[in-house]
């Protein structure tokens, strides 16, 4: 995986300084003086030699530096993509949760009434809707519930009054100082213990010895750990807790105002990429499912009399359930590109936003970043799947 | 289905040629219709007129012939990358195979339309820059499925007895395993036109299409966003229901094709 990030990389690289000519020039198509041109060269490094702009890319990568934007301001790419990537995130996790939801459940039942009617009118289902342009699909829907009905915003994230999400702690330092606090910690470190514990019998491990030395880390590392944590939040004086997903956001600060305008602006975008990816796992759900319910096991099961929700959603689907996994995967990266134009159609201030504003911008620097970005995410994505797979699959053992 | 598929196909092709002189109107002249624009479908103009005026029927005729040809360019510049780097890389084996199933699966695994995108928006316009960064997206799949059926044929007897017969690497690659490669690569090539029309029309979506000059179904979808507001569905609802017509003919030939080439999928 590392060496196609890496090759990845290179190339995109390569792209933006080879392919256009001059990303600068371009830059101003020509319309601005030879001293605008040299400074933004001298800015952002592109008037050094090849390789040496080569490994100070990579070097700053390596602590999550893309570079700096083209724009007058030479912002950092990096904070722009790491705020606009919540938006994105929730977009993303919404969307593929709808269409996992849109797409076992009705691949399930098609499975179930194989040749039906039922059956016929899911696959069409997943085909058409697979044709369709999703932006097409989100005007749309925005026309009708929108514009037509009222019922949901017509783009955006939430209500400008409404922001910032997040909730804010206050706390008081402790009294006394450190050495009371840590003392005060001490049940954090039995916590830690009984975790360790319940790990130790779960893998059936001896206590005596290599059990006692796991036990003893984690009850000291999991006491100081706490303890030194607590400190500094609390020494900090205000705490905010934010993860920058706007409907979990409103669920910690226990606000149902901001909970239901997240989830009102939220709904339609992400219906849209959830159904444009939802025809994929219908037709996978649906193939698999059929091919499970022939199955011995299957048959076994309703022999033996249990009810047919029973066999269908815990035996069948169970074990059908594992290339949706992959599939979800996948998808990540078709995904991606799908929210691109969603966020496009529903003025969703995400990365797919940026990307677009960048390129009306004619700012390759950015550009260059945000893709960089979406690659390493699509890797690590993967890599999580790859995990998960082998976690659920009691055949895969690394 | 192929035949349901190919019968919308070819329709619309032959409504992208016939087009400009079917249509009613210029379709790029504005203000046919005397402002205030866009309006709503009426006797004269059936399917309403857009911000500039222009009639959207004759618009709807003629504007698939940019959106046909980025497609078709970009399956042909797919077949002519794709095709012959998997023939040679698979039938040579060891590091050169190596080399090109990296690359290949690096931009299989990439987001496809954030790559068009970028590689669209840094050559810039034109039919052919967009037909190129579409093409980037799909080689990879070309090239996989060329080479797990040239791996496959590799070791089918029948090339052992043409290579003891003494037929040199050439003749191997293009007499005995090319044609049996091929019926794999036009479906490949069918399913892919679905995906390139969907990609095209999002590339357009995005800001990166042809231009004003010309009637494109994309940049319809593109310009009716700003309208949506006032309520004007008919801008955008002729010109999508022609991509997803024509993606949709594609993709039901594509399937329908590759059950017939392989009946083994049926079952």
């Amino acid at each position: 995986m590392i060496p196609m990030v890496l090759l990845l990389l290179s190339i995109v690289f390569l792209i933006v300084r080879v392919v256009p000519g001059d990303p600068v020039l371009l830059h101003f198509e020509k319309k601005a003086s030879e001293e605008a041109i040299a400074e933004m060269r001298h800015d952002l490094g592109l008037d050094k030699p090849l390789h040496i702009q080569y490994f100070e890319y990579l070097a700053g990568l390596l602590h999550g530096d893309l570079g700096k934007s083209m724009a007058p301001g030479r912002d950092s790419i990096s904070q722009q993509i790491f705020s606009a990537f919540p938006a994105t995130l929730e977009l993303a996790l919404f969307s593929i949760l709808i269409a996992v939801g849109i797409g076992t459940l009705l691949g399930v039942r098609a499975s179930r009434s194989y040749n039906s009617v039922q059956d016929h009118l899911v696959r069409v289902f997943g085909t058409v809707i697979y044709a369709i342009p999703v932006f097409f699909l989100g005007m749309i829907l925005l026309l009708i519930f929108s514009i037509n009905l009222n019922w949901f915003p017509a783009g955006g994230r939430t209500q400008p009054t409404l922001e910032p999400f997040g909730l804010t702690v206050n706390l008081s330092e402790p009294v006394g100082g450190f050495i009371p606090h840590f003392l005060w910690s001490l049940p954090a470190g039995f916590v830690f213990l009984a975790i360790c514990f319940i790990a130790l019998k779960r893998k059936h491990m001896k206590f005596w010895p290599r059990g006692m030395v796991f036990s003893l880390l984690a009850f000291f590392t999991g006491w100081s750990v706490y303890a030194m944590v607590t400190w500094y939040f609390m020494s900090a004086g205000v705490l905010h807790i934010s993860t920058g997903l706007y409907t979990i956001d409103s669920v910690l600060e226990l606000n149902i105002v901001k909970f239901v305008e997240a989830v009102r602006y939220l709904f339609l975008p992400s219906l849209t990429l959830g159904l444009m990816l939802s025809g994929v796992f219908i037709r996978l759900t649906r193939s698999n499912m059929l091919e499970t319910l022939r199955q011995d096991f299957v048959t076994a099961a309703k022999a033996r009399g249990l009810k047919e929700s029973t066999v269908v959603y815990g035996y069948a689907f169970r074990n059908a359930f594992l290339p949706i996994l992959t599939m979800m995967g996948l998808q990540f990266a078709m995904l991606l590109g799908g929210a691109i134009l969603t966020e496009t159609t529903f003025s969703w201030p995400g990365l797919g936003r940026y990307i677009v504003d960048r390129i009306n911008f004619r700012d390759y620097t950015a550009i260059q970043g945000a893709v960089i970005f979406f690659g390493i995410l699509v890797a690590i994505v993967n890599l999580i799947v790859d995990i998960l797979y082998a976690y659920l699959d009691p055949r895969i053992r690394f | 289905m192929t035949l349901l598929g190919s019968v919308i196909v070819l329709s619309m092709i032959l409504l992208t040629v016939v087009g400009p002189w079917v249509s009613p109107h210029d379709p790029t002249a504005i203000n046919v219709r005397p402002p205030p624009n866009p309006g709503p479908p009426s006797g004269d103009f059936p399917l309403g007129t857009n911000l500039l005026g222009q009639d959207m029927l004759s618009r709807v005729l003629c504007g698939g012939s940019i959106i046909l040809q980025v497609a078709l360019l970009s399956v042909l510049f797919c077949f002519i990358i794709g095709v012959p780097v998997g023939l040679l890389s698979s039938y040579a084996g060891g590091t050169l195979d190596k080399v090109f199933t990296l690359v290949m699966d690096s931009f299989y695994a990439f987001p496809g339309l954030v790559l068009a995108i970028a590689i669209a928006a840094i050559m810039g316009r034109g039919v052919i820059n967009m037909a190129l960064s579409i093409a980037v997206v799909y080689v990879p799949s070309y090239f996989r499925i060329v080479r797990s059926q040239v791996l496959t044929i590799k070791e089918l007897p029948y090339t052992e007895a043409a290579q003891a017969a003494g037929a040199g690497g050439r003749t191997i690659l293009l007499r005995y395993i090319l044609p049996n490669v091929l019926p794999s690569i036009v479906i490949v090539a069918t399913v892919n036109f679905a995906d390139a029309i969907l990609t095209a029309a999002g590339l357009t979506f995005v800001g990166l299409g042809v231009g004003i000059d010309v009637p494109d179904w994309g940049w319809d979808l593109t310009q009716g966003r700003q309208l949506l507001p006032s309520g004007a569905w008919w801008v955008i609802t002729f010109p999508g229901l022609m991509i997803i017509l024509l993606a949709l003919g594609f993709t039901l030939m594509g399937e329908g094709l590759s059950e017939l080439l392989n009946p083994r999928l049926e079952q």
